[in-house]
């Protein structure tokens, strides 16, 4: 049974945010570290620069198969998270404890656009 | 088998100053290089004997597996049987010692064979022409995505920059485009696996180059909506282009060209049974639709009044710049000529048991199977099917195991965790060269295996058991490669 957790948004192609004030840390969820296996390597953005919604910001790869990264929300990039480096199966250890990128949201309405943990949890039964 | 020839590497059986060779006394003195040309280091290479170095290989040779060895479902590849008469055409004499720089009039035979091989699979495909310059698929959809290009950009529409690819396209599709300077926008599949002419529709503009589909699809099923979906790509300006990887099922039955597909590519090491993968060499010709004749690369063969030429008789200004080569000469030449001797021997009326077979082979396994292995999109099938790993989810069992153990049995895996649809995908092609018993074979085992994931799951888990080398740590392999014997030795130390 994969892990959803409740106060997040989420979006179709599994990432979600979390939203403190106007920072989001962004990530990818436990379906999607499920679905993905054993992941090898997380090539992240650079600090500073921008990521759309919608739009790529980095890719994952597992042992199965390599996939984009879609941001949830537009940004600019105000830290990477440097461990997933080192240790990119820290995602199958724990999706939401590890964020991949904290990013300063530039326009909170898109929030609205996002599934909530309910609707999410339903999506993924589908 | 030797263990100790077999599971060393060349390196590890290395003594220095041993040879397999001996030369004539030098007569001549010593006349070194100049320093500026000299390597650095040593090469350190492997000194062996000769018996050494034969056992070696030999040994690696003998675990080798390909379709001559056993069964190959490897689904989206088409691991046909590649007849022995192939080769033997393609070795005779008359063409292996040609060049291709030779005058036109002492290779007339051989520009004949290569007109006739564009014009039989030009008529097997229904497109107007074909070139047999790309060396392989991938270089296919490269020279076809730039046929494309350049229609546009001749006609001066140059907005053209989007190609549209379903999310069920094999991944040289994406590559392809974006190696072509085109940007990919993806059409999601119904949940009947076939592309959405609703999701289709919004992406339709004056920014698409077009569209490319394989049909059958990935998931070896018909796309039952290609003449909607042709016109409204056409509607909108953009062209069609066609992966020929899934062309098997169709031989004999349906037409690409028929469709509506301005550009295909054919993988010659599919279809049309030559090599296949690194034992090649590849070959992707492209054919293409009337108005886009004036675009294929050169050189191309023509037939004339005096004869065979590589040169268009009928190549107007306009157009003499519109093309370029793609490749150096007449792409694979010997690998077109195991194709057209392919075709020679079904002759017209065989190749269209091809499809056929190819088709019921594959429904007939799947049919056989499903109680056992979860099917995702329950319909007939073309050449090949998805299955979503085993029914029976509880005991843990991964297609990654199932795959695994099948190696237990002497059968090579099928493709697996491709397509991305599915999470647990296992993609299974038997193509039509395969007797019923082999494949009755082949189910039995299938059904084996479900029965020990359900009882023994741990067997399963741990597969394979037989094979040379056991279950392989991916994962560390896919983190930290070891692709060099200097490498393996400085690791060694290391730990040491």
């Amino acid at each position: 049974m994969t892990k959803v957790i409740e106060g997040l948004y989420y979006s179709e192609s599994h990432e979600y945010v979390k939203v403190a004030g106007n920072v989001g840390y962004i990530g990818i969820t436990d379906y999607a570290q499920h679905a993905l296996g054993t992941i090898v390597y997380v090539d992240m953005p650079d600090v500073d620069d921008d990521v759309e919604m919608d739009e790529d910001f980095g890719a994952i790869e597992s042992v199965k198969a390599a996939s984009d990264l879609k941001s949830p929300v537009s940004g600019k990039v105000l830290e990477v998270n440097e461990a997933l480096e080192d240790d990119p199966g820290l995602l199958n250890k724990d999706a939401f404890e590890n964020w991949i990128i904290k990013v300063e949201l530039t326009d909170t309405s898109e929030l609205k656009d996002l599934m909530d943990a309910k609707a999410y949890e339903e999506f993924c039964a589908e | 088998m030797n263990n100790k020839l077999y599971g060393n590497l060349i390196f590890e059986l290395s003594h220095p100053g041993r040879r397999a060779y001996s030369l004539p006394e030098n007569h001549f003195g010593s006349h070194p290089l100049p320093a500026a040309i000299k390597r650095e280091n040593d090469a350190e290479l492997p000194e062996c004997d000769e018996m050494t170095v034969v056992r070696h290989y030999t040994n690696h040779s003998e675990n080798n597996f390909g379709v001559d060895n056993g069964f190959y479902p490897l689904g989206s590849c088409t691991m046909k049987y590649n007849p022995v008469i192939n080769e033997e055409i393609a070795s005779l004499k008359t063409f292996t010692s040609l060049h291709p720089l030779q005058p036109i009039d002492t290779v007339q035979g051989a520009l004949e064979v290569e007109y006739n091989i564009q014009r039989a699979l030009a008529s097997i495909t229904g497109m107007a022409d074909v070139t047999l310059n790309p060396y392989a698929g991938a270089h296919g959809e490269l020279t076809g995505l730039m046929i494309i290009s350049s229609y546009h950009q001749h006609r001066g529409d140059t907005k053209r920059t989007k190609v549209i690819v379903p999310d069920s396209a094999h991944g040289t599709n994406p590559a392809s485009a974006a190696v072509c300077g085109l940007e990919v926008v993806e059409v999601k599949s119904t949940p009947d696996g076939l592309v959405d002419v609703n999701d289709l529709k919004p992406l339709l503009g004056d920014d698409i180059a077009g569209i490319m589909m394989t049909n059958p699809n990935t998931l070896g099923l018909f796309e039952k909506d290609i003449l909607e979906i042709a016109k409204l790509v056409h509607d909108c300006g953009g062209l069609l282009y066609y992966d020929g990887a899934n062309l098997n099922p169709l031989l004999g039955a349906a037409r690409p060209g028929d469709m509506g597909f301005d550009v295909i590519h054919l993988n010659l090491h599919k279809t049309f049974s030559t090599p296949h993968g690194g034992g090649g060499p590849g070959s992707g010709p492209v054919g293409v639709c009337e108005k886009l004749i004036p675009f294929l690369p050169k050189p191309h063969v023509y037939k004339t009044k005096e004869g065979f030429s590589v040169e268009n008789p009928n190549l107007t200004e306009e157009y003499s710049t519109a093309n370029n080569r793609v490749s150096g000469y007449h792409g694979n030449f010997l690998v077109s000529l195991r194709a057209y001797t392919y075709i020679l021997t079904l002759g017209k009326n065989h190749i269209k048991e091809v499809g056929p077979l190819a088709t019921l082979n594959a429904n007939y396994i799947k049919e056989c199977l499903k109680n056992d292995y979860e099917l995702p999109i329950d319909c007939l099938c073309k050449h090949e099917f998805v299955f979503d790993g085993l029914k029976d989810k509880s005991t843990g069992v991964t297609t990654m195991d199932v795959a695994k153990r099948l190696l237990d049995y002497g059968y090579h895996a099928p493709t697996i965790y491709f397509p991305l649809l599915f999470h647990e995908a296992m993609m299974i092609e038997p193509t039509e060269s395969e007797s019923k018993d082999t494949i009755d074979g082949f189910i039995k085992t299938m059904h084996i295996i479900a029965k020990e994931a359900r009882d023994t799951p741990e067997l399963v888990k741990e597969a394979p058991h037989n094979t040379p080398i056991g279950r392989v740590d991916d994962v560390l392999a896919a983190k930290h490669p070891i692709l060099t014997y200097r490498q393996l030795i400085n690791d060694m130390s290391e730990e040491a």
